[in-house]
């Protein structure tokens, strides 16, 4: 198991009269090199969660394991090095911790913290910078000239340098535009397919969780209410509904349609997927299908 | 129809000897009531444009005329008292201490009394639905929450041109849906002309009419339809693909000619539907 | 951090919390001078009855203000103990070596300066405890409006303060997030020799001022917008009003004022 929650809590400022509970008893698991997507409302306990997974917090109660690695509340400081450099996180706007002069600085800063050589380190992040689509004449620019797109690029160059084995991605496409999305999510799509890298996606477009993900973790009130393949938690108009979930769209036109008569062998949720169905019912040409 | 806002090729340069200028002899008119969206990918020029409408970037060549006064530095104040602005931050144009104050920011500018203020305050809180957060600080308000007082402030103030700066794209899906519901209920209350900058499809599809902007020129200007109708190349547009273009992509690849007409997402269940039954 | 008291705010409602800042700030700063003209035990009587008087009336406990001293012990208990061994020769000496004295005098001394710190703490803590920061600055700025008559821009440097006291929040969570961020690309905060401490704040405050530059402008382009030219030229939604409680608690206070400048030894 690359990843697992066993009976995961987390509450702020736990034992003072200002505790709040965010995560409550979250258990599952995502299989070794895994693409797994959490959705849920703002406030739903996602963030927490997902900072559990490097141990920037660590869980009150509850065990999580990350390949070799394990969290429980009686983790030292002393253990999380080697943990942080495996799992490498994007945080919501990554652009912002960018400091460096260079570029190139800025993306071996992390590589350079974690004990590698600073000629080695030079050397990966040149290599990275390719790898997020920018070219070497970026290197020596200060990132702060940059426009917000090629600064995102940057920070995500940044934490890629560190070779991580699990990449933590929190709503990474915000505010860019909609090819600059695209581009994001391809590159992501890339690394996990290409280098095996485990994906854990925060999101709220319902689009990139039916397009990418293998697996879903719905979180509720900081409890997670469904977890399961994007087939499974979508296949329920109603649950989503109640729990206020937007449908990703090939599902919407596709529950229309069911609801006028058609049956679907199972329904539909991206635009290919519905294609491919609407294409085998198709009538053929001249009308003599029946 | 009346034209609210004349513009006549606008040149903007960031700096002087800039050989790409922001904005390249743009020229277009929005008519009083209507709802243009402006969209463009990042960087093209659109949000230089919003700014240059507001007098907040003094261009260099061109003209603009708001609501029948053409902008110089000597009218830039009585312009601004026609337009109400929110941008995209929430966080960055939230002033005040607490949700009354800031909507309050706006009549204290225009050292309205204090007597008159504290009615006009109120009602606008309540046009937005944040009466119960009137005392609240930004810290403890979401996103969207935020917004609403933006929009709060614009409704006390009472403009005759609402532009949205890309005001929704830090929002989640819901906060953004109940924003643009909540635009587009004080546009009919408070007769408010409106102009979105948005990648968003749903915010574009609202509008009357759009305006592309590419590489600081107006490149396009027609009916969301039409602009919709024109598949992948919106993309680089910076606009997403509504779904009903991703899908009509998806079966031509399929060898299924659909209608190359644009069509809304009902239309298009409706063409399937009839498609499959008619055998 | 979340067990430094002072200068936090407690949300009740009581009469004290309801008073007018510029009433309790006038009050504090009166009330220093107060302190100091008490120099017997029928004086130091009166002023511990005020100021227990005054945190009743807040609601707040009183551990909420042995909370708010102990950070600041250490500076008591020093200069209490330089009083003790430093004062002017007077009274009994109790004992003496080289410089030092201890004297019946300077133990006297060194029990009032104790009194007077602890009093003067608590009745600090007191107003911060039960007034907004927000009314604390609304309350500055309108102590401060004489100073417009030796051209001191006093509107322009209270809009300032408010809108620095309404983006604190906003920039330590914007901190928080840097080092989250930072951490999780290897930096350990509070590790190591000072100056590799020194170093590994780089990562921290160069995003920090960054943020803080964007902000400010985005939020000048917004004040703009909205219609701001400068800050005298504006009218006022939140003022202060001065009520009867205010004149209430004045009275009692110049009372004890007062009694304390009758029974003090001249």
């Amino acid at each position: 198991m690359a990843i697992s929650f066993e009976h995961v809590s987390y509450t702020y400022q736990a034992g003072t009269p200002m505790a709040t509970s965010a995560v409550s008893d979250v258990s599952f698991a995502v299989p070794d090199h895994g693409y797994l997507a959490i959705i849920g409302h703002t406030g739903s306990g996602k963030s927490t969660l997902i900072q559990q997974l490097n141990a920037l917090l660590k869980p009150t109660a509850g065990e999580i394991t990350v390949d070799n690695f394990t969290i429980t509340p009686k983790t030292t400081n002393a253990d999380l090095k080697p943990l942080r450099q495996h799992v490498g996180m994007v945080f919501q706007f990554p652009e912002n911790q960018l400091f460096e002069e260079t570029v190139r600085q800025d993306i071996a800063f992390g590589p350079k913290n974690f004990g590698m050589a600073e000629a080695d380190a030079n050397k990966l992040a040149d290599a990275m910078l390719q790898t997020v689509g920018l070219d070497s004449s970026y290197a020596e620019r200060s990132p702060f000239e940059l426009s917000g797109g090629q600064m995102r690029r940057v920070a995500i160059a940044g934490v890629l340098a560190m070779r991580p084995k699990v990449l933590i991605l929190d709503e990474p496409t915000a505010g860019l535009d909609p090819q600059g999305r695209q581009e994001m999510m391809t590159l992501f799509e890339r690394l996990h397919r290409e280098q095996g890298l485990a994906i854990v996606l925060v999101t709220h477009q319902m689009e990139d969780v039916v397009q990418y993900a293998e697996q879903v973790a719905v979180m509720r009130d900081g409890r997670l209410v469904k977890f399961g393949t994007p087939a499974e938690v979508f296949s329920s108009e109603k649950w989503l509904r109640e729990n206020q979930l937007d449908m990703p769209q090939a599902a919407q036109v596709a529950q229309r349609l069911a609801n006028r008569g058609l049956a679907w062998d199972a329904l539909p949720l991206t635009a290919d997927q519905l294609a491919d169905q609407l294409a085998a019912r198709w009538p053929r040409k001249g009308g003599t299908h029946v | 129809m009346e034209n609210i806002i004349e513009v006549k090729h606008l040149t903007y340069r960031y700096q002087a000897d800039d050989p790409r200028p922001a904005l390249n002899d743009v020229s277009f008119t929005v008519h009083a009531g209507e709802w243009l969206a402006i969209v463009g990918h990042n960087g093209s020029g659109k949000s230089t444009l919003a700014k240059s409408l507001d007098g907040l970037l003094p261009f260099t060549t061109g003209e603009i005329t708001v609501g029948g006064i053409q902008l110089t530095p000597e009218t830039v104040w009585q312009v601004r008292e026609k337009i109400g602005m929110i941008f995209q931050n929430p966080d960055n144009q939230f002033v005040g201490a607490t949700v009354e104050d800031d909507v309050a920011f706006g009549l204290e500018n225009r050292q309205m009394p204090r007597t008159e203020m504290l009615p006009r305050v109120k009602a606008a809180i309540a046009r937005v639905g944040m009466s119960e957060f009137a005392q609240r600080e930004p810290s403890s308000l979401s996103g969207g929450q935020k917004q609403r007082v933006a929009l709060a402030g614009i409704v006390a103030i009472a403009p005759d041109v609402l532009i949205l700066d890309e005001a929704t794209s830090m929002l989640d899906p819901q906060g953004r849906r109940e924003m643009l519901a909540l635009v587009r209920e004080l546009r009919q209350t408070q007769h408010l002309t409106v102009i979105s900058i948005t990648h968003d499809i749903d915010e574009a599809t609202i509008a009357d009419r759009v305006l592309v902007i590419d590489d600081g020129q107006l490149v396009d200007e027609a009916a969301p339809a039409t602009i919709f109708a024109q598949g992948e190349r919106l993309v680089e547009l910076g606009l997403d693909l509504p779904f009903t273009e991703k899908l009509k992509a998806a079966l031509r690849q399929r060898g299924i000619e659909p209608p190359a007409d644009y069509q809304g997402a009902a239309e298009m269940e409706e063409w399937l539907w009839q498609s499959l039954s008619n055998t | 951090m979340s067990n430094f008291i002072f200068g936090r705010y407690l949300p009740l409602n009581s009469v004290v919390h309801r008073l007018d800042p510029r009433a309790k700030l006038l009050l504090s700063f009166c009330y220093i001078g107060l302190v100091f003209m008490a120099n017997n035990p029928v004086s130091y009587l009166i002023i511990i009855a005020f100021t227990l008087g005054a945190i009743l009336a807040s609601k707040i406990s009183l551990g909420f203000f042995l909370k708010g001293i102990r950070p600041l012990i250490w500076l008591i208990v020093f200069t209490v103990v330089l009083q003790l061994l430093f004062s002017p020769v007077g009274g009994h000496v109790y004992f003496h070596w080289a410089f030092v004295n201890i004297t019946q005098f300077g133990l006297v001394n060194s029990g009032y300066i104790f009194i007077r710190f602890l009093l003067i703490i608590m009745m600090s803590t007191l107003l911060t405890l039960s007034t907004q920061p927000l009314d604390i600055a609304t309350g500055l700025a309108s102590l401060m409006k004489p100073l417009r008559w030796v051209r001191v821009p006093v509107d322009t440097l209270a809009m300032m303060l408010s809108i620095a006291l309404r983006f604190v929040p906003t920039l330590m969570d914007e901190a928080n997030k840097i080092m989250n961020a930072q951490r999780a690309r290897g930096v350990d905060f509070g590790e190591g020799g000072l100056l590799k401490q020194a170093k590994s704040l780089i990562p921290l405050m160069v995003p920090l001022f960054m943020s803080a530059f964007n902000r400010a402008e985005d939020l000048s382009t917004a004040m703009e917008a909205r219609g701001y030219q400068d800050s005298e030229h504006r009218s006022q939604y939140r003022i202060l009003t001065w009520q009867r409680r205010d004149t209430i608690t004045w009275i009692i206070f110049v009372v004890a004022f007062a009694a304390i400048l009758a029974t003090r030894r001249w």
